[in-house]
Parts: C-alpha cells; sequence; structure tokens
C-alpha cells in the first residue's frame, strides 16, 4: 500500500474509532439537555471539550454521535448504490447485445431524472426513517456505478481467460462470480470510495432543508447546520463539526485518488 | 474554446443588462420591508397568508381600517350605525372614493366584492369570514346565488349589511382584505389573474407596481387615494426572504428598514449590537401541544393530560430555549384580547416545585410510574425553533415524571394530515394566531367539530356557554359567558399551551411612526422616513 | 449525425413519460394537501377549493387530464400562486436560475481548467500545491457554510458587496451567489483537469511535439488542451447535477427568485402542478444536455462515431 492509501485509511479510522469509543469516554449524553450550560465555550477548563449547542448539550459526545451517523448513512447508501450498480452493470455486461442496450437505455432514462428533486420528494412524501434516506441516496449513486462496471464487464468478456473458460463449458454463473467479478474488485472500491463523499454531501444538504435524520440524534450535516446560526456569537458550534466533516471528506478524497493511482499503475504494469 | 469564449462575453453582457434595469427604481424616498413568505396571491378574495395580508393593508382598503396602535378607524366609511338587535349594520362612505386608476368606487363594488368572496366559483380560502352575513352560509355552500347576500347599496354612498345574528366583531372582519372590493372592470377584463402588476386596480394608499414571485413586491404611491396627502412614503418595497438570518444579514448590510422577524439562534448577538433598533412586543397568538383526543392514552385520560402540561416548565421553556421575549402561556386566548381577560391554568399560580410534585401525583394516579413509564411520541413540524422546544419540553417530561417520549419531526403538511386523520397522533405541536382582536378568534376554534379544532376537543357544556355568549348583545356579558367557557376547557386539559407569541422586528432608526400593537400590523402610510 | 439526433430525441419520450410518472405518483401520494395552513377552513369552503382545481377527481383521471394538457404545451395553473400559470412562474425564475447557474458553471469551467493546466505544468511547486489544495477545501465545505460565511465577510462586515438579489446595486448582486456556486464545481474541474493534463503531457506525441522544439504554451494550447478536456466533459452531467442542488442552497441564502428555491417550496407547499412543471422542466432540459454533450464528445474526439 501506498503512502497516498496509508495515510488517509490511517485517519479515517483514528476518527471512527473515536466516534465509536468517544461517547463511552465522556461523562455525558448525546440527549441531556442543561439550561444552565447553554453555548458553553470549549476548552480544557471546561466541563465540555468540544463546548454545548443551544440546549445545553455537550458537543463532544453530539459530534461522535455526528460522525456515526454520518458514516453509517455513507457507507450504507453507497453499499446499496454498489449493489444495484455491480449487479445490474455485470448483468448488461456480460450478457451483451440486444438485453445490454436496453438496460443501458434504461439507465440513461434515470440519468434524466432530476435527482434531487426526487430525494426531496421522498422526504416529504414519507415519514422520516433511515432507512429511507439510505436508499434515497444510494438510488441517486447507483447509476455511475452501473455504467462503469458494465463498460469493465464488456472489455473483459472478450479477454482470452473468459473466452477460454467459456469454451470448456464453464456455466455464466460461474463466469461471473469467479473470473469476471474479482477483475472488477479494484474499479468498485476506487469508485465507492468516492461515492462516499458524495452521500455524506446529499446528507448535509437534506439536513440543510430540515429533512434529515431525527432529534435528538443528529449527523454532522445537521450539526453544521445548526451551528451556521451562531457562528458570529458561538463559532465553535460551526468550527468543530464543519472541520470534522471537512477532514471526512477530504480523506475519503484523498484515498479514492490513492486508490485509483495504485489501480492504474498495476493496469500498466 | 472559441465558443466558450463568446458565450462568455454574451453571459457578461445579459448580466450587466439584466442588473442595471433596477438601479432607477430605488428611489429616496423608498421604505425597504422584510417578508417572510411570497405572497400566494394579492387577490384580495382568494388571498391566504398573513404576508399577503400584510401587503394587502397597503394596496387596498376596507370600510373599516386600524391606526398605527391598531384600534379600528374609520377607513373607506367615515362613519356607521347599527340596529338596536344588532342586526343590521349601515355603512356611510367618504365622499369621492377612488381606485388608483382614477375611477370611482361606488358602494356596489363593495356590494360585488364581498358576493364574489362567498361565491363558490371563487374558492375562496376565507369564504367563511363572512358567514354570519345572511344567506352566506348557503350562498358557500352552492345552495343559493351569491346575489342572495344580504349586502345591499341603496346609493353610491350607503352599504347595509344583514346579519343573521348579532356579532359584535364584524367591524374587525370588515379590516380583513376578504371584505375589500375588487375593481369590477379589471375582473372582468382579466379574470382571476387581474391582481398583476400593470393589471390590478388596487383602492388602498399604493398600488402595485412589480411583483417578481417570490422574491419582490414593488409598490408606488396611489394618488388617488383619500388620505393621499398624509401618505409620507413614495414607494415600498417588500423584499421576501424565507431564512431568517438571510434577512438579517440583509438588514445589517443596510438593504432593509424593517424586518419581519429576527432568527432566534442570532438573537443574543441582534440585542447587544441593534439593542434600540430591536421590537420586541407580545403578540395574538399561542404556541401550544395538542393531545390527540380520539385515541389513547390520551382520550379518556384527564390526570394524564393534566399531568404533562404541569410537567412543562414554561418559564424555563421562554428563559432558555425560545429566548426572544415571549412569556409563559398559561391560558387559551393570550393577554391583551380587548374586552376580555382569560382565566389560567389552575396550577399556573403554584411554584416550580409544587407544580412537579402535583405533576408526578397526577402521573401516578393515570397508572403511570418508574416500572411503567409512559412511552409516547411528539411530533412537530421541521422547523429550528420547533425541534429545539421539543428537545427541551421531552427532556421535561423524563427528568420530572421519567416519560419515554421519541421525537417525531415531520413537514408541516405531513403532521397536519396526521393531526386532522387522529390515527397515530399522540402529542403534537401547532400554534393559533388571532385573526382579529376578539376571544372569539380564539375560542371558536375549539368547538365540537370546529374544522381547525385539532385535538377534537368537545364538550357540551363549552359549546353551551358559547351559544349564550353568541346570542348576546351586551358585551359585558358576552365576555362573561366566553370567560367561563375558557375555564371549563382549561381544566379539560386539550392542550397544553406552551407560549405567547411575539413580534419581533428590527427596524432602522430612520423609521418614523411605528407603534408595536398585538396584530402585528404595520400600515406603510402610517410610517416615514427621516 | 442528424439521424443519430432524431433517434435520441425519439428515444427521449419514454423516458420523459416515466418521469412525470413518477414525480405525479410521487407528490401525490404525499400526506397533506395544497390548501394546508393552521387556520382549516370549513368543510363546505375546503371542498370549494379541491374543486377548482379538480383535486376530487379519480387520480388516474387527473393523471390523463394532466398528460392531455401537456400536450398541447399547457403546464396548468398554480395552485398555490393563485392567478399564475406553471409556465409563467417557470419563465419569471428561469432567467434567474439560468444567469446562476451557467455563470457559475462558466466560471467553473473557465477557472478550473486553467488552474489545473497551470498545477499540471507546474507539478509538484508551490503554485500546483496550492491550487490542490484549496480545490480540496472546495470539495469539502458544504455550500450552506461558504455562503453565509461569504455574505458576512463581504457583505456584513466589509460591505464590499451586497448581501443578497434585489437591492439593486447592479450586477454586483450576482458576485457572491455565482462564486458560492462555482466554488465546488471548480474545485473538481481543477482536480481532474490537472490529473488529465499530467497523463496527456506525459504521452507519446506530447514528447514528440516537444522533441519537435516546439513551445509549452503552444504545445498545450494546439496538442494537449483537447484530449485533456475529455474527463471535464465527460464531468459536466454531473456538475449540472451538482450545480442544481447547490442552487438551492444559494436561492435561499441570497433571497435569488430562482427554480431551485421554488422547487423546494412548491414541494412543501404541495402545488401539485408547479412540482410536475419544475420535473418535466428539468428532466427535458437534462435530457437536452445529455444530447449536447454526446456530440460534444464527438467534436472534439474524433474517435467517437455515431451510429
Amino acid at each position: 500500500m501506498s503512502r497516498a492509501v496509508k495515510i488517509p485509511l490511517a485517519f479515517l479510522a483514528a476518527v471512527a474509532a473515536m466516534a465509536v469509543i468517544g461517547p463511552f469516554l465522556s461523562p455525558h449524553e448525546y440527549m441531556t439537555t442543561n439550561f444552565d450550560h447553554l453555548l458553553a465555550a470549549p476548552g480544557s477548563g471546561s466541563a465540555h471539550v468540544f463546548g454545548t449547542d443551544d440546549l445545553g448539550r455537550d458537543l463532544f459526545v453530539r459530534t461522535m454521535m455526528g460522525i456515526r451517523i454520518t458514516l453509517t448513512v455513507a457507507i450504507v447508501a453507497s453499499l446499496v448504490s454498489l449493489v444495484i450498480g455491480v449487479a445490474y452493470g455485470a448483468i448488461a455486461g456480460f450478457a451483451g447485445g440486444r438485453v445490454d442496450a436496453v438496460m443501458m437505455r434504461f439507465v440513461d432514462t434515470l440519468y434524466a431524472l432530476p435527482f434531487i428533486f426526487f430525494v426531496i420528494l421522498l422526504m416529504v412524501a414519507f415519514e422520516r426513517n433511515f432507512l429511507l434516506i439510505f436508499v434515497a441516496i444510494g438510488a441517486v449513486n447507483w447509476l455511475d456505478m452501473a455504467r462503469i462496471v458494465r463498460g469493465q464487464t464488456l472489455s473483459l468478456r472478450e479477454r482470452e481467460f473468459v473466452a477460454a473458460a467459456r469454451l470448456t463449458g464453464v456455466s455464466s454463473w460461474r463466469i461471473i462470480t469467479r473470473h469476471i467479478a474479482p477483475n472488477l474488485l479494484g474499479i468498485v472500491i476506487v469508485y465507492v470510495t468516492l461515492a462516499i463523499p458524495q452521500a455524506i454531501l446529499v446528507e448535509s444538504f437534506l439536513s440543510f432543508l430540515g429533512l434529515g435524520v431525527q432529534e435528538p440524534q443528529t449527523s454532522l450535516g445537521a450539526l453544521v447546520n445548526a451551528g451556521v446560526g451562531h457562528m458570529e456569537t458561538a463559532a465553535w458550534t460551526l468550527l468543530i463539526p464543519a472541520g470534522v466533516l471537512a477532514l471526512i471528506l477530504l480523506c475519503f478524497n484523498f484515498l479514492g485518488d490513492g486508490l485509483r493511482d495504485q489501480f492504474d499503475a498495476r493496469k500498466a504494469r | 474554446m472559441r465558443a466558450i469564449r463568446s458565450i462568455a462575453v454574451l453571459l457578461g453582457l445579459s448580466l450587466l443588462i439584466s442588473c442595471s434595469g433596477g438601479a432607477d427604481r430605488a428611489a429616496e424616498n423608498t421604505l425597504h420591508r422584510g417578508l417572510q413568505v411570497g405572497p400566494e396571491t394579492l387577490d384580495p378574495h382568494r388571498s391566504r397568508s398573513t404576508e399577503a395580508g400584510e401587503i394587502l393593508r397597503d394596496l387596498g382598503e376596507g370600510l373599516v381600517g386600524y391606526s398605527p396602535a391598531a384600534e379600528l378607524v374609520p377607513a373607506a366609511a367615515e362613519r356607521w350605525d347599527v340596529s338596536e338587535d344588532g342586526l343590521i349594520w349601515t355603512f356611510h362612505l367618504r365622499d369621492g372614493l377612488r381606485w388608483s386608476n382614477g375611477d370611482a368606487l361606488p358602494a356596489g363594488h363593495f356590494v360585488a366584492g364581498m358576493r364574489r368572496l362567498v361565491d363558490p366559483a371563487t374558492a375562496a380560502f376565507y369564504a367563511d369570514k363572512l358567514i354570519d352575513v345572511e344567506n352566506a352560509a348557503a350562498i358557500v355552500a352552492g345552495e343559493l346565488s351569491p346575489e342572495e347576500l344580504g349586502v345591499e347599496a341603496p346609493d353610491d354612498r350607503t352599504l347595509v349589511v344583514r346579519l343573521e345574528r348579532p356579532i359584535p366583531y364584524l367591524l374587525k372582519l370588515l379590516t380583513h382584505a376578504s371584505t375589500f372590493p375588487v375593481h369590477p372592470p379589471s375582473l372582468a377584463e382579466h379574470g382571476d389573474s387581474f391582481a398583476r402588476p400593470g393589471r390590478f386596480v388596487s383602492n388602498g394608499a399604493y398600488r402595485l407596481v412589480d411583483w417578481v414571485p417570490a422574491a419582490l413586491i414593488s409598490l408606488e404611491r396611489n394618488e388617488y387615494y383619500w388620505d393621499n396627502d398624509t401618505t409620507a412614503i413614495d414607494a415600498v418595497n417588500y423584499h421576501v426572504l424565507v431564512m431568517s438570518n438571510a434577512e438579517l444579514s440583509r438588514y445589517r448590510a443596510g438593504d432593509l428598514h424593517i424586518t419581519a422577524s429576527v432568527p432566534p439562534d442570532a438573537f443574543q448577538m441582534v440585542r447587544e449590537e441593534y439593542g434600540d433598533q430591536l421590537h420586541v412586543a407580545p403578540r395574538l397568538g399561542v404556541y401550544f401541544y395538542g393531545f390527540n383526543l380520539a385515541r389513547p392514552p390520551f382520550a379518556d385520560s384527564l390526570a394524564l393530560r393534566e399531568a404533562l402540561s404541569m410537567a412543562v416548565d414554561r418559564e424555563q421553556l421562554v428563559a432558555s430555549v425560545t429566548g426572544r421575549g415571549e412569556q409563559p402561556a398559561w391560558s387559551w386566548v393570550p393577554p391583551g384580547v380587548d374586552n376580555y381577560t382569560p382565566p389560567r391554568l389552575g396550577f399556573a399560580a403554584l411554584s416550580k416545585d409544587e407544580r412537579e410534585r402535583l405533576a408526578r401525583l397526577r402521573y401516578k394516579e393515570a397508572g403511570y410510574g418508574p416500572d411503567k413509564p409512559l412511552q409516547i411520541e411528539l411530533r412537530y413540524n421541521t422547523g429550528d425553533q420547533h425541534k429545539k422546544i421539543a428537545v427541551a419540553v421531552q427532556s421535561m417530561w423524563r427528568d420530572v415524571l421519567g416519560v419515554e417520549a421519541t421525537l417525531v419531526n415531520e413537514e408541516f403538511g405531513v403532521l397536519l394530515s396526521n393531526i386532522r386523520a387522529a390515527e397515530i397522533t399522540q402529542v403534537f405541536r401547532s400554534g393559533w394566531t388571532g385573526d382579529y382582536n376578539d376571544a372569539h378568534t380564539f375560542l371558536d376554534v375549539m368547538m365540537g367539530g370546529n374544522a381547525s379544532n385539532l385535538t377534537g376537543y368537545a364538550s357540551e357544556e363549552y359549546d353551551q356557554l358559547m351559544r349564550r355568549a353568541a346570542a348576546q348583545v351586551d358585551p359585558d356579558r358576552r365576555r362573561l359567558y366566553m370567560e367561563e367557557a375558557e375555564r371549563v376547557m382549561l381544566s379539560d386539559h386539550p392542550l397544553i399551551p406552551l407560549y405567547v407569541y411575539v413580534n419581533k422586528h428590527l427596524i432602522r432608526p430612520e423609521v418614523v411612526g411605528w407603534e408595536d400593537n398585538v396584530l402585528d400590523y404595520h400600515y406603510s402610510r402610517h410610517l416615514s422616513l427621516e | 449525425m442528424l439521424r443519430y439526433t432524431l433517434f435520441r430525441i425519439l428515444g427521449a419520450i419514454p423516458t420523459l413519460l416515466l418521469v412525470i410518472a413518477l414525480a405525479f405518483m410521487m407528490v401525490r401520494a404525499a400526506p397533506g394537501g395544497p390548501f394546508d395552513a393552521e387556520y382549516i377552513p370549513s368543510t363546505e369552503v375546503e371542498k370549494n377549493l379541491r374543486d377548482a382545481y379538480g383535486l376530487d377527481d379519480p387520480l388516474p383521471q387527473q393523471f390523463l387530464t394532466y398528460l392531455s394538457g401537456l400536450l398541447r404545451g399547457d403546464l396548468g395553473p398554480s395552485i398555490r400562486q393563485t392567478g399564475y400559470s406553471v409556465a409563467e412562474l417557470i419563465g419569471e425564475a428561469l432567467p434567474y436560475s439560468f444567469l446562476l447557474g451557467a455563470t457559475a458553471m462558466l466560471l467553473a469551467l473557465l477557472l478550473g481548467v486553467g488552474a489545473g493546466t497551470v498545477a499540471a505544468l507546474r507539478q509538484g511547486s508551490l503554485l500546483d500545491r496550492t491550487i490542490t489544495g484549496l480545490s480540496l477545501t472546495g470539495i469539502s465545505i458544504p455550500v450552506f457554510v461558504v455562503a453565509p460565511v461569504l455574505v458576512l465577510l463581504f457583505a456584513v462586515k466589509l460591505q464590499w458587496l451586497p448581501a443578497g438579489w434585489g437591492s439593486a446595486r447592479g450586477a454586483a448582486t450576482w458576485v457572491l451567489p455565482v462564486v458560492t456556486l462555482a466554488l465546488p464545481q471548480l474545485a473538481y474541474v481543477a482536480r481532474l483537469m490537472r490529473a488529465s493534463m499530467i497523463d496527456v503531457l506525459s504521452s507519446d506525441f506530447v514528447r514528440t511535439a516537444r522533441a519537435q522544439g516546439l513551445g509549452t504554451a503552444t504545445i498545450v494550447r494546439v496538442h494537449a488542451l483537447k484530449p485533456a478536456m475529455l474527463p471535464v466533459i465527460s464531468y459536466l452531467g454531473p456538475a449540472v447535477a451538482g450545480i442544481l442542488t447547490g442552487s438551492v442552497v444559494v436561492e435561499e441564502v441570497f433571497g435569488i427568485p430562482g427554480l431551485g428555491e421554488m422547487f423546494v417550496r412548491a414541494a412543501l407547499n404541495r402545488d401539485y402542478t408547479l412540482v410536475l412543471g419544475v420535473v418535466v422542466f428539468y428532466a427535458s432540459l437534462i435530457v437536452a444536455l445529455n444530447l449536447v454533450v454526446d456530440i460534444l464528445y464527438g467534436v472534439i474526439d474524433p474517435r467517437v462515431r455515431y451510429r
């Protein structure tokens, strides 16, 4: 593994570990309000390392909760898009011909949907729940994945080892699972890594519209959005979650780039 | 590349052209006001929102109007008489009333306006406003033709309104935009889209010059207005700014004279930096949590409802959570209503500790306790303030009673349809703002079967007291019945009044003539710029 | 090419139908209605209101009515914005959205391509690092944070620029909104451009050109720019989507009466016809844009041939 992969990966692991362990280290709970400590400033002298929000809730614990939820939403959403996209793309690419044409036409069709509008409609129409956020965001992202996987599969299909397998009578299913899927792995990982920051941004956009996760649970997007209102009087309520959000987005972007370079280098060899 | 370059040049040019047009509109004597929501229409009869009402008070005029302090004053009518039984009102219009295009405005135009309001074909949201006028209910229901409405103009300066029962607040209704006249020739020519710039002929102190939906409404002085000589401000621009933080930025950048609101998050900063420009005053509106009375656990447990109401520390709520000068609500009708003294919830006078002790007692009485905590859902509509309040109340209930409340945030339309279905809702957020300064606008809502009665409260005793009040011509006796009715309702705890709304505005020092009032009505013609 | 274009346009019809049907179902499945308010009128009044827009007819019938209107080019009346037709409202909002979106897009493309190229030419230098760093920051901060921060800084504190639309200070009004909207896209384009320019510069034909003694400027302009632009052009589709999302935020913060903000309001207010109208409009726009991108791709890269 190159440094371009290791460093962001280490950062992400650290952030995730902190988000999992952090809340246990703090004496505070993420939903406990304290009207005597509204918007308390952060600092080592304070009981609240990251300060408190406008309901006196501990921002450290809430930020950790926010990271958990943001990462969960983003990763699960990306997995949804991964599963749909890879299955769809691999089938289309492997089948080829008319099936491929029809399936890809459908993808083109969906590309024409103003997706963000549909996400808004979805969030408006149905009761707010976690699952729906995953599905909505995943539904936005799977199209790219399907296109890429299909392209790769098409070219793999023509390669010698697949042709050889086919000649020796190996079943299609086996060819897909044994020969094609492993060769898709690299590019799929790269694109999932790059899809995660997209999903994080969509989630934060929904929070901006007030269509995000349910209080008292929170996400980084919701924390940042709440912090914007206090940016002059209690800057930490904006800076801390925004900093964490930026760090996570940066790490995923770096990681994606690093992985892509590595993958390209291997392909070039 | 060349193509891109030429597109860039074109765009740059179009930018310059499209923007330079606005500059000459900004006359010296222009008032810039903020608005939270763009008006859905400026057609007085089909308008619905508070914002449309605000602009229509500048554009149009009814028989009666308000002074800067929101006291009733003669407007298009200079005086009026009422029959002894309170059923027949005769209005005498001013001499020489004109529309903004110079056309004469006879009493017949008022009659035509009121007929249009109740005509089912108009589909007016506030068709119910004049429901107590003779035949109005039957016309709204499509059983009689609009011509049968009990309003007529014996001559050009006289208007007679016949009522089916005495309504002491009739004059207040007649200030509402839904009772304004509309210019009949414009209506005939343009149909439902007459309320547009270049078409809209109005009868108020201003006329419509420009309207960019959801962004900007520009008005200019109406030279034909009867009181034009005292109008000081030549032009008014209403800027629609949905985000109150954005509105505040615009005010601070010097773009606005008057804001529609002040964002809660920035309130502390505003008070410190713009203290002298900040106006906070109580308003006729109450923020409440309602119970779904059609389903358990609240259907038949008065003790439980009372316990939850008592456990909310309203003083703490207004001091720490809402924090913009709101007052705790101890009644359904807010204080400040004309000729009415609201009774207070029974526990209002108790200390916080005492209330909490009683709350626990009642909670236990209802059959709940540490080993059997109440588990409920608290629904509120999307909004930062609503969220904060819900989180605070949730934690108060948990701390005092051990109630396990789950917060459910729903978008407004979703919440409302859930409340109206009365199936899954348990506790829900809502609010009620008075349309006019009379206790009736609040108390009527709680009558059994009223469409806006969201809790489903229905009490025979309450309804009977209200009917008795409605039959009274004597204002004092009417008041006593209504106060008794509210007392009955409060002791049934169908809802938890949380706090009384306040109006919050930032107003530049150069704006003269502003008076804070409970209705939050501020005609631009009463203001001037120094 | 003409046949291809025709084929694509015909192919767009089922796409649009599907989009309309989906949007229709979703907006009608949403609880609540266009006349929701805390004040609820009596049953008779509510019925009159619903009748005025045919909302109580059977849904399939309403859908067909809508489609037949659409065929005649009629998007119907707005239910919420009484007295305006959907087409009029879109017509009012479109110039603002177009000006905002197109200017931001152009800015992002011109500056992004420029910055990416410069960074690629000076790979590893301080300039390269600055550009890379800035573009990463651009990607990592949500628009709804950038917008109010810029307003606070440049409009409230420094008072150099207007805080939003409608204050009649000419073209300066557009500076902050356009910059805010362009920033994340600019960052993406710069990153894409840098990477692909590095690729192209190390390719054989550039080395040949260099061996022939051509200067860097000429090589970039004549040989490298076109092929290096290909990934950027592929990115146009997602960029339009990004601009669309961003414009909802930018329009709200700066009070610009554009389409994005209008759609969000319409969805929240259950203005059924307006929601559908905006969706139909955007879907048609995206179909058209995709077509343009494909054709552009062919113009720039002669290897792509149309069936």
